[in-house]
């Protein structure tokens, strides 16, 4: 059974609808105390940092989560989901996160981008594959996925599975052993969004 | 080198939880039924669907919720709802079943207060404020209503900025002059208008030929073109469309 930890950030339909499209038992879980029953956890959210890490500290699911992927049970953050997964965010003053993975979040810095770009980036854009990994089987080297964020995550290569540019190259998919994090929707990303979906529930 | 895309968006119209101005779909047991419309624009390659609640009276509004509801469960791209959205409650019901942003048009030119508290609310990258404009001289276009009969007076470009101001997400630009005529967009008024703000704009209205979607794109600098009967009658297939676009060197998933 899959889990969807539901700490009120956003809505959780096309999540749970690409699971079952899939045909995974997945459970939306609000109780903490409950999440080290699932083989594997999804992260959601969409909405600013310091509100999702508030929501989840309060719920004490962020504790949860910790334990939980300490017992090397897969995980996998979407959008929100994977920038929480770092140790800290400049989105509207400093915030730390969960710290399961080294790295920062920080805004796309328009100084740096090559031409003029509105920011949220909001669109189809593609990941470049940068490793090997479960995740992006079946996949091409560089395919397209359904972005909306204004910041990303700045960390060191080693985490990085994907990596795609938008005025600049930025992180948009990373690995740490069973933890995974996914700058995009994969569940608003056609084929190839169900796809990643497809290779989480067969980690 | 350009990654991300550009974007093709069908439009279809609903009424009463069906899809109305025939869709001449080759093989579909069923042209009014908005989730197998929504499933073949998605196979066919279509970057996001907007459904255009035209009937959109109160009580009509639980139909769209349903049309939302069962689409969300077999496409998985972004889903877009316009038509009758007049207070935070038909935002919250439609996101909540799996739309991913919500048009509005004339509650925002009734209380353009209205942007500003969906955005804060649900963020701004679900607020799509539309924008139906005509023009009226040579530099100068309106915003109208009642299907471009009523002249609001409001000056288009400076609609647009405030809209972004207020924090719309995105500006979907309906040219009245050019709707219907197939004779192409009004790049202009896009072009005017993507000079003031720093948000998304999508093309609508005029699209009559593949030429057409690519000036709006260059030349309009629109983000996004989206059109109804063109798609609708398969005068253009979005596969096709898209491989011309890629040809004449812009961005596109496919």
């Amino acid at each position: 059974m899959i889990g969807i930890v539901d700490y009120n950030m956003g809505n959780l339909a096309s999540v749970i609808n690409a699971f079952n499209k899939i045909g995974a038992s997945i459970r939306v879980e609000s109780n903490p105390l409950k999440l080290k029953e699932y083989d594997k956890l999804i992260l959601p959210g969409v909405g600013a940092f310091g509100d999702a890490m508030q929501h989840l500290k309060e719920s004490e699911m962020d504790s949860a989560i910790i334990d939980f992927v300490s017992t090397n049970r897969p995980l996998l953050g979407i959008c929100l989901g994977m920038q929480l997964l770092f140790n800290s965010s400049k989105e509207f003053g400093e915030h730390k996160g969960l710290g399961l993975i080294d790295g920062e979040v920080v805004p796309f810095n328009r100084e740096k981008f090559d031409h003029k770009l509105k920011v949220p980036h909001m669109g189809w854009n593609e990941i470049f594959k940068k490793k090997n990994t479960p995740l992006f089987n079946g996949l091409r080297d560089e395919f397209y996925l359904y972005f909306v964020h204004s910041y990303h995550v700045q960390c060191d290569n080693r985490y990085v599975i994907g990596k795609s540019y938008y005025g600049y190259e930025f992180v948009s998919a990373v690995n740490r052993d069973n933890i995974y994090g996914i700058q995009p929707h994969p569940e608003k990303s056609h084929k190839n969004g169900l796809k990643i979906i497809e290779n989480f529930i067969e980690l | 080198m350009e990654y991300f895309a550009k974007r093709v968006i069908p439009c279809l119209d609903v009424d009463r939880g069906r899809i109305v101005k025939g869709v001449n779909f080759i093989g579909l047991r069923d042209a009014g039924d908005p989730v197998e419309v929504a499933k073949r624009y998605n196979e066919e390659g279509a970057d996001e669907i907007t459904f255009l609640d035209i009937g959109a009276s109160h009580e009509g509004r639980d139909t769209i919720v349903d049309v939302v509801r069962e689409v969300a469960k077999e496409v998985f791209i972004p889903l877009t709802v316009g038509g009758g959205i007049r207070e935070l409650r038909d935002i919250y019901n439609l996101l909540n079943v799996g739309c991913d942003k919500v048009s509005i048009n004339s509650s925002a030119i009734k209380r353009p207060n209205f942007i500003d508290e969906g955005a804060k609310r649900f963020g701004s990258q679900c607020i799509v404020v539309a924008i139906d404009a005509k023009r009226v001289s040579k530099d100068r276009w309106h915003i109208f209503t009642h299907g471009g009969r009523n002249d609001t007076k409001i000056d288009a470009i400076s609609w647009a900025k405030e809209a972004y101001s207020r924090g719309a997400g995105e500006l979907l630009i309906t040219s009245m002059d050019a709707d219907g005529t197939k004779a192409g967009f009004d790049n202009e008024l896009n072009y005017k208008i993507s000079k003031v703000v720093d948000i998304p704009i999508i093309a609508s209205g005029g699209a009559g030929t593949m030429e057409h979607i690519r000036d709006a794109f260059i030349k309009g600098r629109a983000d996004a073109a989206l059109a109804a009967s063109i798609f609708h009658f398969r005068e253009i297939d979005i596969m096709e469309l898209k491989e011309y676009l890629k040809a004449n060197n812009i961005a596109v998933r496919i």
